[in-house]
């Protein structure tokens, strides 16, 4: 906190080579960002690009058959390497996860109190009364009505949008440092999905938290983050300020994405445009830029290894050899 | 996998057709307990398994208490008698009562069952759950063990116990509860790591819950009703190898009265009084069925994928 400039977070060239079905694959490669404290990332990209994988790496949960590579330093810490016993200490404490889906991620045998207060209990030095009281407090202030009395209900008794509530005062109880947040609305109704992105924003800026948030929805990224990624095939894309980002599409996955955005009030009929193809599978990454399969400027030179990242603007940079024609064509219109 | 561009682009329809299916698949724990005894009365295999089974359970306690002649009582002058108003299904070649050797007899096989499945339960479940929390080589290693013990049936491992420690049914209950282990350690591996697969440990790993802790509160109760299943089928196999190893003479020992014991002594006289074998061989019918149509039964009822289609 003395140091406001150190990074709280520091991901060097992070590589995830993953167990699959068809022998071990680079589900993530060449991975850097810094996030300071109080700032917020966001990811984005189609299902099925490393997103969630890059987030496991950060927390540590991914199966023990992976291979990781690069460097993750929390506080200047190295995080890769670190014993299972070692990053319990970390989980839930400095680093908390909320998760797509609420419906699964409570114990249904289990009251919410008791999952609540069951981190508080672990990781700091209160009594039950007081990591009930604290529960109650939790729950009353992610929004779940009557807070005090539905304190020793059981999950199923709850909505998804009250779960998920659930969950976020789960990660929250021990004040951690950082909040990674994947695709925490996308199993929810439309309706919820505004209050509870309302609620993460309200509660990272009042506790001064770092929060990464991940989501394949550019819509939800350009509302609730300052900077963002764009990761294609394991691999960031295109990263920057999210205004930055938005003004000035480098990549031609981002200007893809954007197109392919669904729109209200667009009119009946209106086909949607997608990007054509579909995302690859892991053992079928090409071996250039991984996005060249899909994209309609791609170069035989393309293939050839894997593009380095461009400045395009300030702290703006976009992994493609062709910027000058993506972002000559009109960017986001084209 | 869907074409994941379709999946971004109509994100609602997918996610209301899965948060219907989730909804269902969700009625676990609580909510389904409070119906299960209505299901379970209007499950018919469930029905008479249990009915089956309690007719043992309730002959074993009967002969604590009371049985109409002492079945260690030898009165060689009234052997081999036929059924009659004193001796309801006649008596043995030994002049024993067979109404009162049946019902003591259920008595060692309760025994033999409850200790046998027990030894298995707590080795093979402690084992089972170390392998799917510990995973590597640890798993390997106890995988590796199971499958050589798994080799060798309950008989051979008997004959083998016998030869060192002597017959008897402290030999055969060792014998049969060590061959018991690997099958819950593979029935507690397989739905241990089918738990830990799932995504609430990973948001209990998330909030810094270390295996020991999620073993206990998250994938032992989410598993329990499998063991309970496994644990029924199990003691039916137990009772089987039990009347086995007494036929064999390495269990139970005489004047100790058992079933197997009991079709042992009917075999000389097998066509002198062939009903002297039916007794003893129906009784461990009856019970071997009953106990496996209550597995059945039970993995209908708690299984909540299985429940959820009925
Ligand atoms: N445990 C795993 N073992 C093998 N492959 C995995 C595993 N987890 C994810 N993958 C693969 O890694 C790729 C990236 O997955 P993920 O990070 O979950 O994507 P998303 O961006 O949708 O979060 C996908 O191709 C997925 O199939
Ligand atoms: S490097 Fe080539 S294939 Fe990749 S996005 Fe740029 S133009 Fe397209
Ligand atoms: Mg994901």
């Amino acid at each position: 906190m003395a140091d406001g400039d150190a990074p709280l977070i520091e991901v060097k060239n992070l590589g995830v080579t993953l167990n699959t079905s068809r022998g071990p694959a680079q589900a993530v490669r060449g991975v850097s960002f810094a996030l300071r404290r109080g700032e917020t990332l966001g990811l984005v990209g189609e299902s099925g690009c490393g997103k969630s994988v890059t987030a496991l790496a950060l927390m540590g949960l991914l199966p023990d058959s992976a291979v990781i590579s690069g460097s993750i330093r929390l506080d200047g810490a190295e995080l890769v390497g670190l014993p299972d016993s070692a990053y319990c200490k970390l989980r839930g404490n400095r680093i908390s996860m909320i998760f797509q889906e609420p419906m699964t991620a409570l114990n249904p045998m289990h009251t919410i109190g008791h999952q609540v207060a069951e981190p508080l209990l672990r990781h700091t030095g209160v009594s039950a009364a007081q990591a009930r009281q604290e529960a109650i407090a939790l729950l009353d202030r992610v929004g779940l009505p009557d807070a005090s009395k539905r304190v020793d209900a059981y999950p199923h008794q709850f909505s998804g949008g009250q779960r998920q509530r659930i969950t976020i005062a789960m990660a929250l109880a021990c004040q951690p440092d950082v909040l990674i947040a994947d695709e925490p609305t996308t199993a929810l109704d439309v309706t919820i999905q505004g209050q509870i992105l309302d609620l993460i924003a309200d509660l990272v800026a009042e506790r001064g938290m770092s929060m990464i948030l991940i989501s394949h929805d550019l819509g939800v990224i350009a509302e609730n983050v300052e900077r963002m990624m764009v990761m294609y095939g394991g691999t960031v894309v295109e990263s920057g300020e999210t205004n930055a980002v938005f003004t000035r599409m480098g990549h031609p996955y981002t200007q893809g994405l954007f197109r392919a955005r669904p729109r209200l009030g667009a009119r009946k009929g209106t086909r949607l445009k997608t990007i054509a193809g579909t995302v690859p599978e892991l053992a079928d990454l090409p071996a250039g830029c991984t996005f060249a399969d899909r994209c309609a400027i791609a170069e035989a030179r393309c293939r050839a290894a894997l593009p380095a990242v461009v400045d395009v603007g300030a702290a703006h940079g976009v992994r493609c050899i062709r910027t000058d024609v993506s972002m000559a064509a009109g960017g986001v219109g084209a | 996998m869907p074409s994941s561009t379709r999946a971004s682009r109509w994100p609602t329809c997918e996610r209301a057709a899965d948060r219907i299916r989730r909804h269902r698949g969700n009625r676990t724990g609580r909510a389904a307990a409070t119906g299960f005894w209505r299901r379970a009365l209007r499950h018919r295999s469930f029905v008479l398994g249990a009915v089956l089974s309690l007719l043992v359970l309730g002959a074993a306690l009967l002969s604590l208490v009371w049985t109409p002649w002492s079945a260690y009582d030898i009165d060689v002058a009234s052997k081999l008698h036929p059924p009659s108003a004193a001796h309801w299904l006649g008596t043995d070649v030994l002049g024993r009562d067979i109404v009162s050797l049946l019902l003591v007899g259920a008595r060692s096989t309760i025994m033999v069952g409850v200790i046998a499945v027990g030894i298995g339960l707590s080795f093979g479940v402690g084992l089972g759950l170390i392998a799917a929390a510990r995973k590597g080589w640890t798993e390997e290693l106890i995988m590796r063990m199971s499958d050589f013990t798994f080799a060798f049936p309950a008989v051979l491992s008997a004959i083998m116990l016998a030869a060192v420690a002597g017959p008897g049914m402290v030999t055969s209950i060792t014998a049969i509860g060590i061959f018991q282990i690997p099958t819950f350690v593979r029935v507690t591996r397989g739905s241990a790591n089918a738990i830990w697969a799932r995504e609430f440990v990973l948001a209990a790993r998330a909030a810094g819950k270390g295996s020991f802790r999620i073993t206990i509160e998250h994938v032992l109760p989410n598993i329990l009703s499998i063991l309970i299943v496994q644990a029924t089928i199990q003691f039916a196999l137990a009772i089987l190898a039990e009347a086995a190893l007494s036929y064999l003479g390495l269990g139970t020992q005489p004047p100790q009265p058992s079933w197997g014991r009991m079709l042992n002594d009917a075999q000389t006289l097998l066509f002198q009084s062939p009903m002297l074998a039916v007794y003893p061989g129906a009784a461990i019918a009856i019970a071997v069925l009953g106990l496996n149509l209550l597995g059945d039964g039970l993995r209908d009822l708690l299984d909540p994928r299985l429940a959820r289609e009925r």
